[in-house]
């Protein structure tokens, strides 16, 4: 069974990797799962200087699903590439880091301190919808993520994905500015905005007020949109965006996606990325496939 | 490498000790390596809902592998409603222990304030049957539903506030000090955040080295999703702000250590 999926030029082992935010480093998952057995790791997203992040709650339980608005908290690249990625480079899989920052230059610093460090791909979050509402609107801009894909291209020695926010009329139109920036992947989506309101305290569930919706909920919006994405550009797509299980996976494989990342789920079982890449490998075996790459994009 | 895993715990027994007030016991692998001050994550056999319960320690029977969990349940269609349910043979989904617990040995040779309000009150059980030391417990209630009275008589000076005047002092933790004349020189604490405030500054006007253990909305209970911060006083090492990771850098802290 081959297993393998070649994400722009990358070959990870399997098509697995975990959604950013979701799994630290890593670090705090290794006692629930071999890291060695994940297509990639991808991590939390880490910008020019620590960020302190959001005010507390940050989280809230939605229907099948959650709200978060952490606000991106992180050590900054400089701890990051002193703690995190020696820590990741002890383990066979791939590095992805993700990136954030608030303003094209943030994320420069990151991506041209990255240049040197020994990770494989790097992911450009232009679609948090917690941090500066105004920056968000950046990722909604075809014109402005092809210009800011541009210049992350001209600075980066990895491949770059470009993480799309689903908050959008049409995810195509930021897909194919992306492409045309020169993006060697997209990953999609991120997490929806929405709100919560605690009836008994008459207030926001989150402090932020609005917050990202993941989970189950929201996985037949996510195959919708890594379908329409897979019709619309040439490049690989990472699909991510509630899954839960290795069905869930092979939906978002089958709509399009060369490989799927694992978000929320890992919350509800920090083991679950193991089920999923062993649940992939039966459904392959039980319908006849002997390579992953055979079930991309299979239903047109 | 993966020596850890949700592991499915089985229901021993499960009784209601006041309104909204369950206690179980489990027969878990967790019980092993726990200690007071420590929570396991719950979760429900309800597909709408992901995200574990964290729920303190109440007691811990390592000879039998069990846990004591003693919880509120929220409302109508909760996880914790759910859980209010299950009967002796039922089964849970748990992880466990997480979290750091309280530091017995700072006890050691001293006179000691264990205080607990509300659903705050059940750590402070283990907390008293491991602690050597002299023991002063301190718990608040809401009324004259005072769980777990007996045993906390069993393990130590009990001292007992309630808000309605049933039992006790009128009033909360810290009325219930001041009326009986009490004193310390550490304090461990678990409650409601108004009620930790309250102790925090005492500790730090009179000198006491404090412990209090805090809560957050969590979500992975690991130490992954930075969910349940708190601010802290120095910047952390790990994640380099003024944050302090509640379910995995806590629930328990030096009171001089957080911002609440």
């Amino acid at each position: 069974m081959d297993m393998r999926v070649n994400i722009a030029g990358v070959e990870w082992k399997n098509p697995v990797t975990v959604a950013s935010g979701t799994f630290g480093s890593g670090a705090e998952f290794v006692d629930f799962v071999d890291l060695n057995k994940l297509g990639a790791v991808t991590t939390k997203g880490v910008a020019n200087v620590p960020w302190a992040g959001n005010p507390t709650p940050r989280v809230a339980e939605t229907y099948g699903g959650m709200m978060n608005a952490i606000g991106l908290q992180n050590p900054g690249i400089d701890l990051f590439c002193e703690r995190d990625i020696p820590f990741l480079k002890q383990y066979d899989t791939k590095i992805i880091v993700n990136v954030c920052g608030h303003a094209p230059e943030e994320y420069f610093a990151v991506v041209e301190r990255l240049a040197d460090e020994p990770i494989d791909m790097m992911e450009i979050n232009i679609s948090c919808p917690n941090v500066n509402a105004g920056f968000l609107a950046f990722g909604q801009d075809p014109k402005q993520v092809e210009k800011l894909t541009a210049e992350i291209k001209k600075r980066a020695k990895q491949p770059v994905i470009m993480k799309l926010t689903p908050n959008v009329t049409d995810i195509t139109e930021i897909a194919k500015a992306a492409e045309a920036g020169g993006a060697d992947a997209v990953s999609l989506i991120n997490t929806l905005t929405g709100m919560k309101i605690d009836i008994n305290r008459k207030t926001f569930a989150i402090a932020n007020k609005t917050g990202g919706v993941s989970g189950p909920a929201i996985h037949p919006i996510a195959v919708r949109m890594v379908y329409q994405v897979a019709n619309a550009v040439n490049i690989p797509i990472i699909g991510m965006g509630g899954i839960a299980s290795a069905e869930d996976a092979i939906e978002m494989i089958l709509a399009g996606a060369s490989a799927v990342a694992v978000g929320t789920a890992n919350f509800h079982n920090p083991a679950v990325t193991m089920e999923i890449i062993d649940g992939i490998e039966e459904y392959m075996k039980r319908n006849g496939f002997n390579a992953v790459r055979e079930m991309v994009g299979l239903v047109k | 490498m993966t020596q850890r895993k949700k592991e499915t715990a089985i229901i021993v027994s499960q009784e209601q000790l006041a309104d909204n007030i369950f206690s179980m016991w489990l027969q878990t692998e967790a019980s092993q390596a726990a200690k007071p001050g420590q929570f396991i994550s719950m979760y429900t056999s309800d597909g709408t809902k992901l995200l574990p319960r964290p729920i303190s320690i109440c007691e811990i029977d390592k000879e039998n592998g069990r846990l004591r969990v003693v919880y509120r349940v929220t409302g109508e269609k909760t996880g914790t409603k759910e859980f209010s349910a299950l009967k002796a043979g039922d089964t849970i989904p748990v992880i466990g222990p997480l979290g750091n617990g309280f530091p017995l040995e700072k006890a050691e040779g001293k006179k000691a304030f264990l205080m607990g309000g509300g659903i705050g009150v059940p750590p402070i059980l283990e907390l008293a049957k491991q602690l050597t030391c002299e023991k002063q417990i301190v718990v608040g209630y809401r009324d004259e539903h005072t769980f777990l009275k007996e045993q906390f008589e069993a393990n130590g000076s009990l001292y007992i506030s309630t808000e309605d005047g049933s039992v006790g002092t009128k009033g909360n933790v810290m009325n219930a000090i001041a009326e009986n004349g009490l004193s310390a020189n550490i304090i461990y604490a678990c409650g409601p955040t108004p009620m930790l405030r309250a102790i925090k500054n005492y500790a730090e006007e009179n000198g006491i080295e404090c412990y209090i253990s805090l809560e957050e909305r969590m979500a992975c209970g690991i130490g992954a999703c930075l969910a349940c911060t708190c601010k802290s006083k120095d910047k952390d090492h790990h994640t380099n702000v003024h944050n302090k990771r509640i379910c995995k850098d806590g629930p328990v802290f030096l009171s001089t250590e957080v911002e609440i």
